[in-house]
């Protein structure tokens, strides 16, 4: 294999990899932090609404990891640099 | 494949260039300025009013109410800043129910420049509540060890900011698009709505993390003055 090749096969793996593992991690948490806001609001339906902004700025916190994974896959997928470097070798 | 509107060019002059997301953005404001100029041209306050102020009044008033439970005591001072923050970032996520509309938000360096506005507004907000030594105390707050930890934090949640809303956008749109070319007609509608959905949470929590930079920037002083208060009393 020469490089261009060896960079094509690492990247598209590395890219799907940190896409699934990515979205797995951050969606057991966010299961997580969900259940326990519906427990809360259930045992305290007076404070459902701080409960909820709260949960909204929780969810955004966990969310925005698995976003920098899908923006650091699609930068393996469309804008590598090392793509660029080895072709204009 | 475009990743985002950057890459189509109107008009270029040396380094400078005119591209989708620019006139986009143009295009927003203006609709924004001309459809708040009209509604406010007549105010009334009487029994009835016009829907177009009724409106208006609802969202200053839910912005206000946000704001203050936050806990920024004066809202009126920081909506004009996050406010708009939040009506713009809402209103080019909405807009997506327009065909061939490409969201401003969808590249990278619009939201950079949201973040950096948030970036600077912080401690202009901390130096106009509790002056030039107070704010600069805050980095110092725990002890003078976390200083270098503050200032880390502020950089990285920059880019937090400016990374989760380029993010959130662009995944929508490019989720659309690889649908449109798998499963046209029905499915990319009904993940357009959902787009349309994460937009608007999205503008929200731009807004809401916004205003816990800046009660954060603020607030501390309050609670040492607070606790000097209380020594000396």
């Amino acid at each position: 294999m020469d490089n261009t090749t060896f960079i094509a096969v690492a990247s598209i793996v590395t890219a799907g990899l940190t896409t699934g593992i990515g979205c797995m991690m951050p969606a057991l948490g966010e299961g997580r932090s969900v259940s326990s806001a519906l427990n809360s609001i259930a045992q305290q339906p007076d404070a459902s609404s701080t409960i909820t902004r709260t949960l909204f700025v929780g969810l955004a916190m966990i969310e925005s990891t698995a976003i920098y994974c899908f923006v650091v896959s699609m930068i393996l997928i469309f804008a590598n640099p090392f793509w660029n470097h080895f072709i204009a070798k | 494949m475009r990743l985002s509107p950057d890459q189509k060019i109107f008009w270029q002059h040396g380094f400078v260039n005119l591209n989708l997301t620019i006139v986009t953005t143009w295009v927003l404001m203006l609709i924004l300025v001309l459809g708040a100029k009209l509604i406010t041209r007549k105010l009334k306050s009487e029994i009835t009013t016009t829907r177009w102020q009724s409106i208006l009044e609802m969202l200053v008033i839910g912005m206000k109410g946000q704001i203050k439970e936050v806990g920024l005591d004066k809202p009126g001072k920081y909506i004009g800043f996050i406010g708009t923050m939040f009506l713009f970032i809402a209103v080019s996520n909405l807009f997506a129910i327009v065909p061939w509309y490409e969201a401003p938000t969808s590249s990278l360096s619009t939201t950079a420049a949201l973040a950096i506005c948030v970036f600077i507004a912080v401690p202009f907000f901390g130096i106009a509540e509790s002056g030039l030594m107070g704010y600069l105390k805050t980095y110092l707050q725990p002890n003078f060890i976390m200083l270098p930890f503050n200032i880390i934090s502020e950089l990285s949640r920059t880019l937090a900011l400016a990374v989760r809303l380029f993010g959130n956008i662009m995944s929508g749109g490019l989720i659309i698009s690889i649908l449109l070319s798998i499963a046209p007609f029905f499915f990319p509608i009904v993940m357009s709505a959902l787009g349309m959905l994460t937009g608007m949470v999205q503008a929200y929590i731009f807004a809401i993390l916004a205003t816990v930079y800046i009660t954060a920037a603020t607030q501390d002083n309050k609670q040492i003055k607070k606790n000097k208060n209380l020594k000396h009393g």
